[in-house]
């Protein structure tokens, strides 16, 4: 155990200008920290943890079901190409239309572009995390349009302007006195008291005005599904249904991993998806939009586009030993049962996938600036044990460490695991090197200086009482005595 | 039955904590087998590895291999250890010994997975007359599945009072190096691990894996917690 701190994370108290990396041992320092958000997130996770129980419960074989679609989600992103194209077909044959994006940029400029066009002034959003990786919605707001976010959570953070807390329920980290002082201060109404019910009867009013107002609404998408050329999308509030039937135009912004071959499939994974997520047997509203109205049909937009963001996925789809990444659902289990998003929190990640899934994918997607989160985690594996697809997420973090270091971005670190090696590959050269660190150390807790700057094991005995110095090695131990004593007895 | 023990005992086992070596040796003996410790191991190489190093580490896997070549059995009182082994080691050595790799994996046991597994022994003789609780460590739950053995090892010690803990299951915080380049985020969770047990009111705090106890030891001697930790290998070499 080593407490030399070499890239991609140095130590906090090195005095440099502020990487990404530094950020988040800062903002983590300071979030894990915080008792009052460590009860909050505890209590929310204790609630979900026991619904999440009941809800693998409900399965008769919860293990199948994960295998079912782990398989399903492979042969999907083993035939990408077949299924996009597939999907493209049935949904331009039956007048919507399919935008490929490249990248963010692109995906929000044939959005802007769409909306001023056709003279929108105000977008109801429901809830949508790749358009949060987009950026989309300053995007739009520059060119003087209003954008909702109608998902409560979602509209909770909009209003408290912050990017959402956790991919599934965006506004985890608030109680709900914050979310009445929060109503209070900007929708300058009386709210007497923190009743969730007011609360959300108050969020209700203000979103049904935007509802009515707009002109587009943008969706994200669960799933496309291939061979119907469908989106599926689930709430629990609604606000789906509404951002995609009443306004004129309808967006539907996904990655391009999203795609699952067979309306079928939707049998296991909406109820597996809700299960992850929530708990839940099936989320409330599940909603299949597949085109905009046809003639004679009573409700619906009036056109209807799909926008399949790559963004960096197709580089990640190359890569035969991480591919399975892209098999994520979105469902945010391995958020929920994460120490380290636990006790650091959504935010402090800064990225728009927080947790083991984003700690995986972030350094794929968004390349240099996020090798860190990588290393932020234990390697206990909780992530995989519960993901609905399988994805071996604490695998893939050794295989971004290993890929970082082979990339030559840890030149002092490979320096030290040299040295490490050569007295790991000689015995001798081992004992004496753990003999001389023992009796340094002891001297050195001895005189009082542990957990000073002269201390080398600092980052451990700052917080902790220092780790144990025996006089005698085991290695020495049986040498002496336990090596000649094969009686068979103590 | 096998009987010819090779021990593999971790470097920091070695170095910081070897009465937990001493008393695995201690109960094996007492069950009739024969123990070795071939000296010309060091590190199974775990900590390059986790820390992206593969090529750093890589001799000490081949080493490893070379060293315990012809041991019938290896037993090792550490989860994680035994995991770098048997999980890891097929990935990381190079494609002509992974056959090797995958058949040392196989003769590769934890000490609880090698008693109940292997031996089908659930009462070593033990007597430890305290109340204890156990705290899962990740890479023997997770990788290795063992998740009943040490329990059941523990329900087979004379005087041993079980109790149970919440979140049994969640990690200590630990992790290698993460303990010190994650210094904070490592305290909270061994915080959080350590009100785990303190709720329990146990005397002692247990697990499969060294490291994790040292974690939690340092954690709760910090806050001077009541609860001492204590590897299974001590409780079972425990006698009247």
């Amino acid at each position: 155990m080593s407490t030399s701190t070499h890239n991609p994370v140095p130590a906090g108290d090195q005095p440099m200008a502020q990487t990404a990396a530094q950020k988040f041992l800062r903002d983590a320092a300071t979030k894990s920290a915080d008792l009052v958000h460590r009860e909050i997130i505890r209590k929310n996770m204790e609630s979900y943890d026991a619904a999440h129980m009941r809800g693998r419960g409900r399965f008769k074989n919860w293990e199948a079901a994960r295998r079912k679609c782990q398989e399903i989600k492979r042969e999907a992103i083993e035939n990408l190409d077949k299924y996009l194209l597939q999907f493209e077909e049935k949904v331009t044959a039956r007048g919507g239309h399919v935008f490929w994006a490249a990248n963010s940029d692109e995906a929000c400029t044939y959005i802007k572009d769409l909306a001023l066009s056709r003279g929108v002034k105000t977008i109801v959003k429901s809830k949508s995390m790749v358009t949060e990786e987009m950026h989309l919605t300053p995007v739009l707001e520059e060119v003087g349009i209003r954008v909702w976010e109608t998902d409560l959570g979602e509209y909770i953070v909009q209003l408290r302007n912050e990017p959402p807390y956790h991919i599934v329920t965006p506004a985890m980290h608030l109680n709900r006195q914050q979310i009445r002082d929060l109503f209070r201060e900007k929708l300058g109404e009386d709210v007497p008291d923190a009743d969730p019910q007011k609360l959300v009867a108050l969020a209700r009013r203000k979103l049904r005005e935007a509802f009515f107002a707009a002109e587009m609404g943008i969706s994200g998408a669960n799933f496309l599904v291939a061979d119907i050329g469908a989106v599926a999308i689930t709430t629990n509030e609604g606000n789906g249904r509404l951002s995609t039937s009443l306004p004129r135009i309808h967006v539907a912004v996904t990655g391009i991993e999203k795609v699952i071959p067979r309306l079928e499939d939707l049998g296991t994974f909406w109820p597996v998806l809700a299960t992850s997520g929530t708990g839940q047997p099936i989320t409330t509203y599940s909603t299949l939009v597949a085109g905009p109205r046809k003639p004679g049909e009573a409700d619906g937009p009036e056109e209807f586009h799909v926008v399949l963001l790559d963004n960096g996925r197709s580089g990640l789809l190359a890569n035969a030993e991480e591919r399975e990444v892209l098999t994520c659902i979105r469902c945010g289990a391995c958020l929920n049962i994460c120490p380290v998003y636990k006790n650091v929190g959504g935010h402090t990640y800064n990225t728009t996938y927080p947790g083991p899934i984003g700690s995986v994918l972030t350094p794929h997607l968004r390349g240099g600036e996020f090798e860190h989160l990588s290393y932020a985690s234990s390697l206990c594996g909780a992530c995989t044990s519960v993901c609905p697809v399988n994805i071996n997420l604490h695998h893939h973090l050794l295989h971004n460490r290993r890929d970082f270091t082979k990339a030559g971005k840890d030149k002092a670190g490979r320096m030290q695991f040299r040295m490490w090696q050569k007295a790991m590959l000689n015995p001798r050269l081992f004992a004496f090197g753990g003999w001389m660190m023992r009796s340094s150390l002891r001297l050195l807790y001895r005189l009082g200086l542990a957990g000073t700057a002269l201390d080398p094991m600092r980052a451990w005995t700052r917080k902790r009482t220092r780790v144990p110095l025996p006089e005698t090695s085991f290695r020495a131990r049986w040498k002496k005595e336990l090596g000649r004593d094969q009686s068979g007895s103590k | 039955m096998p009987r010819k023990i090779s021990l593999f005992v971790p470097c920091f086992v070695d170095q910081l904590q070897p009465e937990v070596a001493v008393d695995t040796v201690k109960v094996l003996r007492r069950l009739g087998c024969e123990v070795d410790f071939p000296e010309d191991q060091s590190c199974c190489g775990q900590p390059a590895f986790n820390s992206g190093f593969w090529d750093e580490a890589r001799p000490c896997a081949e080493r490893f291999l070379r060293v315990f070549k012809d041991a019938e059995t290896i037993v090792c009182p550490s989860g994680s250890c035994t995991t770098m082994v048997r999980v890891f080691y097929p990935e990381l050595v190079s494609s002509a010994l992974h056959d090797e790799a995958v058949a040392v994996g196989k003769r590769t046991f934890e000490l609880s997975e090698f008693l109940v597994k292997v031996m089908g022994v659930t009462d070593v003789g033990a007597t430890f007359p305290h109340s204890v609780t156990y705290h899962a460590s990740c890479h023997g739950l997770r990788e290795l599945k063992l998740k009943n053995e040490p329990l059941q090892l523990l329900r087979g010690v004379k005087g041993l009072k079980l109790v149970d803990m919440l979140r049994f299951d969640e990690c200590c915080g630990f992790g290698g190096t993460f303990a010190t380049k994650f210094e904070s985020i490592s305290v909270a969770m061994g915080e959080s691990k350590a009100d785990s047990i303190a709720v329990t009111g146990a005397e002692y705090v247990t697990a499969i894996d060294p490291s994790c106890l040292m974690h939690v030891q340092g954690i709760m001697g910090h806050r001077k917690d009541r609860a001492k930790a204590i590897h299974l290998a001590s409780i079972l070499a425990s006698e009247a």
